[in-house]
């Protein structure tokens, strides 16, 4: 064993982490401002696998990794826009739109990809990496953390300016109030139907990019389902971090840790079903939920449509 | 919860001189969508540069018109109609299954693998009713985890469920390459239940006996939901919980209850799949029936009889559109676009109701 563990191993083993956990980590984080403002968004994976395909097919019409990253977000909105107008403005259920939303991307992007791509499979090529001085040069952590493409930075930043305006600014509250008690937020002014709205495009956003990572920077391709229960996942990150945006990252960083021990594994040498791998984070999730179940909160108002006035 | 109950309680008594402008009115609130999600649907397939008349006109003509083609449409039925239970039951209840796709995969494949060892030793029949209870079981018992924890940690079933879903396809898998590999083949597969000791078939025709079941099994389901006892339980829950805790029902009991119903029903259709069409279940074989019939089931307001109907216009969609496919080179995934319109054009008819409901008072 003591051979298993060399400095090449633990450096796949963490850049596995963060590049498996990454988009997990994005639609966490999403997931948890939708929630937070009073929505279920269980759209998230359709979202998610959008943002994969539009982030895919503009990176490789343009070129550009960031035009790419920039579809993916926008991919990602498009399917959140129905979203916010069917669930916020219209009060349908949250649940069957986003069963919904979930199946017509996924078929769509399928359709979408078989008339496209499906004769060629074209690979983007690998994504230039950022090395920040210094840092990159310590042993082990320094390749695998500090020499990775630049939306990698960009998404940790994310995480900090998610976790600064809930805690620090007006927004933050509005956000709050619109999943503890919309009618007070009313009461002061606030168009609870545009918190929400915002909230759920921005979940779009995040969401979108997390599935353009996957598909620009963890596979070099878009492949129909290739998110696989990812935004499913963000959700449970989001119901367990309790509304704490570094929880979120810690979660996703756990869960890819998960993802990547097999795909380290492997590379040292020992031969794994990709189909036991791939049970790997969802027994996690399971295992988790067992475990702190009763500990995962969750607003007051999620789920329900606000009316004005209504009791 | 308040989602469901919003959609399934519609079916209120109405004053007896409304009656047939009441039935009207749900008959449009049914086939509005329909008509809605087919007409969009169609501009989808224009936008791919495919004909859509030639499309339906083959979905038409290989799901219905064509005997044999029919005949697959009815015997897809059976599995189908057995899901669309289950989910009648769990929403009704106010609880959201979509654990179904695994709870049927997991069951189908330990049928398949039990099937050809049973069958040289004991009579056809032995073989199909203990298929049949080890599917339900099966299923039933993919949903203790989620059940569990709603019941007694409160943890929100539609995550757990879905969990249990990825779970269950890829153990489905790892069954069928490491556990329950046919030797004699270079794909991997379970080996194959032989004809003669399947579900057997109706009359002359290639219809399964499964339609039977499911048919026999969604009548009951709508029964007990409607006309006795335990039905109104589960239905109160569904409506309100708090009220059911007060009313003196034991809702962690009920829960659990309902869970191992529907995840029995979702598991029967497993079994009835592979005993009365597949055979066997090759690696990868994920036919994601369940999470396409949850949108059925609320077009038909939890309703077994309208469910049925929905089901045969879906199982025409699905056998047809397999044709369709190999024919007009659109795969199959379109028809999972059909249903996701289908579910907001479902959306959009109940929202307009509601407001020329509230106009009308």
């Amino acid at each position: 064993m003591t051979a298993l563990f060399t400095d090449a191993f633990l450096t796949s083993l963490v850049l596995g982490a963060l590049t498996a956990g990454l988009p997990l980590m994005l639609a966490g984080l999403g997931e948890q401002i939708s929630e937070k403002a009073g929505v279920l968004n269980i759209g998230i994976e359709g979202m998610m696998l959008f943002g994969a395909y539009l982030g895919f097919l503009v990176a490789y019409d343009t070129g550009s990794i960031w035009l790419g990253f920039l579809g993916g977000g926008i991919g990602g909105m498009l399917v959140a826009a129905p979203m916010a107008l069917f669930c916020i403005r219209l009060g349908l259920s949250q649940i069957v739109i986003g069963i919904a939303l979930t199946l017509g991307a996924e078929g769509l992007t399928a359709l979408l990809h078989h008339f496209q791509f499906a004769q060629s499979y074209p690979r983007l090529p690998a994504v230039a990496t950022l090395a920040i001085p210094g840092l990159s040069s310590l042993p082990v952590l320094g390749p695998a953390l500090f020499d990775r493409p630049p939306i990698v930075y960009l998404a940790m930043l994310a995480v900090a300016v998610t976790a600064y305006v809930f805690r620090y600014t007006q927004a933050g509250l509005a956000l709050q109030a619109a999943g503890d008690k919309p009618a007070a937020l009313d009461a002061a002014g606030v168009d609870v139907g545009r918190v929400r709205t915002l909230a759920v495009l921005t979940t779009g956003f995040l969401a979108g990019i997390g599935g353009a990572f996957m598909s620009q920077v963890g596979a070099g391709i878009f492949v129909p389902f290739m998110t696989n229960g990812a935004g499913f996942i963000g959700i449970v990150l989001a119901m367990q971090a309790r509304g704490r945006p570094l929880f979120v990252l810690a979660g996703a960083l756990l869960f890819g840790a998960c993802l990547s021990a097999t795909t380290a594994l492997q590379v040292a040498g020992v031969s794994i079903p990709t189909d036991v791998i791939q049970m790997l984070p969802f027994a996690a999730v399971l295992a988790v939920l067992v475990l702190f179940g009763r500990r995962a909160s969750l607003p007051p108002a999620l789920g329900t449509h606000y009316v004005r006035g209504a009791r | 919860m308040s989602d469901t109950t919003q959609i399934g309680s519609d079916a209120l008594p109405a004053p007896r001189s409304g009656v047939w402008r009441d039935r009207a009115r749900l008959l449009a609130l049914a086939l509005g969508p329909v008509l809605g999600a087919v007409l969009l649907s169609g501009l989808v397939l224009l936008a791919l540069g495919v004909n859509p008349f030639a499309y339906y006109g083959y979905v038409v003509d290989r799901g219905l018109l064509n005997p044999y083609g029919l005949q697959a449409t009815l015997t897809r039925m059976g599995p189908l109609l057995l899901i669309a239970a289950g989910l009648i039951v769990a929403f009704r209840a106010g609880i959201w299954n979509l654990g179904g796709d695994g709870q049927f995969l997991l069951s189908a494949v330990i049928v398949a693998a039990l099937g050809p060892l049973l069958a040289p030793h004991m009579p056809v029949w032995l073989v199909l009713l203990i298929g049949l209870l080890v599917g339900a079981m099966v299923g039933a018992a993919w949903s203790v985890l989620p059940a569990l924890l709603k019941a007694y940690q409160g943890v929100n079933e539609i995550i757990t469920t879905l969990m249990m879903t990825f779970l269950g396809v890829s153990l489905a898998n790892v069954l069928v390459k490491l556990f329950f590999r046919d030797p004699a083949t270079t794909v991997p597969q379970t080996r194959t239940l032989i004809v003669a000791d399947r579900l057997p078939r109706l009359f002359d025709t290639t219809i399964s006996s499964g339609l039977i079941i499911g048919l026999v099994a969604i009548i009951v389901v709508h029964l007990v939901m409607t006309r006795t006892a335990f039905g109104l339980k589960l239905r109160i829950v569904g409506a309100n919980p708090r009220a059911a805790i007060h009313a003196g029902l034991s809702v962690p009991a009920l829960t659990v209850a309902t869970f191992a119903i529907s995840a029995a029903l979702a598991g029967l259709a497993g079994a009835v799949e592979i005993m009365g069409v597949q055979g066997n279940v090759r690696a990868d074989w994920n036919p994601a029936y369940s999470l396409t019939v949850v949108p059925l089931v609320f077009l038909a307001r939890f309703n077994g009889f309208a469910s049925i109907a929905f089901v045969f216009l879906f199982s025409v969609l699905s056998i047809g559109g397999e044709s369709a496919a190999r024919r007009t080179g659109v795969p199959n995934f379109f028809t999972l676009v059909v249903v996701a319109i289908l579910l907001i054009m479902l959306g959009i008819t109940e929202y307009l109701d509601q407001r020329r409901r509230a106009a009308g008072k």
